[in-house]
């Protein structure tokens, strides 16, 4: 069951390119702005290099957060699978993953040439690829119950935004504070552990809030 | 005698219109007291001069409103899991007067934190997660004002405030760290004396004050809501809504 959602949802949203482009090409450009904004003094770019990629990570990923349960609710497809024997903690797992390989993956891959421009060494690159692989499921996850709760609603985009951007804070500051720890010599396990215990906690009780607020927005 | 008949709207209506002008003037009178305490009877601290006086509002203000996001999250939490109307609507009349008390501790920290630290604002633990608090009320409140079916409402502002619940104590010590990874040493709480009996005296009435004026405006709020959400039942048609 979790496969066959995987599944569905990939090929959905392959037919679908363009969306899963712009996302890319939306934290290219916020990533790009900073040095326009600040100024292209070197040293103090480098210095804020993971800050400015985490947050356009969550922004980019806020962009297709409101499409995760939208268009099967309006074909109806949402409402079939509500009625379906199998519990919707996996429906919603399912989607969830499914969002964070179409939307996130796609970030991360991509994260290291953005930070190239930022003169990170290889290291700190590799390290704020790791970060964002281990922390971008957490986006899915606790977004996926912004996404449900706001279901249907009108401005649910800029809504969306105001409820889960908080709930973000954590990932944000783990995320983030792996790579300036590396960057300013300290171990950044630390940082990644709680990262990582942040996303299994949230792996843990996110599809359930989820799938209860499926349940109140499509009664 | 059964205080679950108390649970029904219709019921629990009179009731807090008897109960309101207690609270309201008791927290009047407790607010003179212990703004007069805290003004003139409290001695003046020795470092800080008179400015650490906003404690009197500052510290009753930022208790309230962790207390009351706690509170709106159980009562939305109870009316969610027991289809209790009642419990739903004092959550969503709990949910301005937090956000309220947020501001105004945040506001005070930083008019506080100007003449004490010399800046309206530092990157500070306790004043980050109080900023993310505030983020948190206004989020219940934007997501209860966008849905027009006020069962929805009440269902969805519970998940959320369920799961802000969850996570203030994660976002709480994420700050924490965050913030004594990077800075070391900060200015936090320097120079702030132990408390002197007067002073401790003065800020209790003040928290009592703070608790009462909350009970009595939530009150308020919660019988506009109640006539709003029930005007089409027969007991209320009297009141002439």
């Amino acid at each position: 069951m979790l496969r066959w959602i995987v599944w569905r949802d990939l090929m959905l949203a392959w037919r679908r390119r363009a969306d899963m482009l712009s996302t890319v090409f939306f934290f290219v450009i916020v990533v790009s702005l900073f040095p326009f904004g600040i100024g292209p003094e070197t040293e103090l770019l480098r210095k804020i290099a993971p800050g400015v990629v985490w947050v356009a990570a969550l922004l980019a990923s806020m962009l297709s957060l409101s499409r995760m349960f939208a268009n099967d609710y309006q074909d109806g497809t949402l409402e079939q699978l509500l009625l379906t024997p199998q519990p919707l903690y996996l429906v919603v797992l399912g989607k969830t993953l499914a969002h964070w390989i179409v939307a996130e993956v796609p970030l991360v891959l991509i994260a290291p040439l953005v930070g190239a421009q930022f003169d990170l060494s290889n290291e700190t690159l590799a390290l704020l690829f790791v970060s964002l692989l281990v922390g971008t499921p957490v986006l899915s996850l606790i977004g996926s119950v912004g996404a449900a709760l706001t279901l249907g609603l009108r401005g649910g985009g800029v809504l969306i935004s105001i409820l889960v951007l908080p709930l973000y804070i954590p990932a944000l500051i783990f995320g983030a504070g792996a790579v300036e720890a590396s960057i300013m010599g300290l171990s950044p396990a630390p940082h990644l552990y709680l990262l990582g215990a942040f996303a299994i906690v949230s792996a843990i009780f996110s599809p359930w809030a989820a799938a209860a607020g499926l349940r109140i927005s499509l009664e | 005698m059964n205080l679950y008949k108390y649970a029904s709207p219709a019921t629990f209506y009179p009731l807090a219109g008897k109960m309101i002008p207690f609270f309201a003037i008791t927290s009047a009178i407790l607010f003179a007291a212990g703004l007069y305490w805290g003004f003139f009877i409290a001695p003046t601290d020795f470092q800080q001069k008179d400015a650490y006086r906003i404690i009197f509002i500052h510290v009753p203000a930022a208790w309230m409103a962790m207390l009351l996001y706690v509170l709106m999250a159980a009562y939305a939490g109870i009316g969610w899991a027991f289809n209790a109307r009642l419990s739903s609507m004092m959550a969503s009349a709990i949910a301005p007067t937090g956000t309220l008390f947020t501001l105004i501790s945040l506001v005070t920290g930083a008019l506080w934190g100007k003449p004490t630290w010399g800046t309206y604002w530092v990157w500070d633990a306790r004043m980050t997660s109080t900023l993310i608090l505030f983020f948190l009320f206004i989020g219940f409140i934007s997501l209860q004002s966008a849905i027009d079916d006020p069962r929805r409402a009440d269902r969805a502002g519970a998940v959320l405030a369920l799961v802000g619940v969850i996570n203030v104590p994660i976002i709480y010590f994420s700050v924490q760290w965050w913030n004594t990874l990077h800075q070391g040493a900060t200015i936090r709480m320097l120079g702030k004396p132990t408390i002197a009996a007067p002073m401790l005296t003065a800020l209790l009435i003040m928290l009592a004050a703070c608790w009462l004026y909350s009970v009595a405006v939530v009150l308020i709020r919660l019988r506009c809501i109640i006539l709003e959400r029930e005007q089409n039942a027969s007991r209320f048609a009297e009141v002439g809504v």
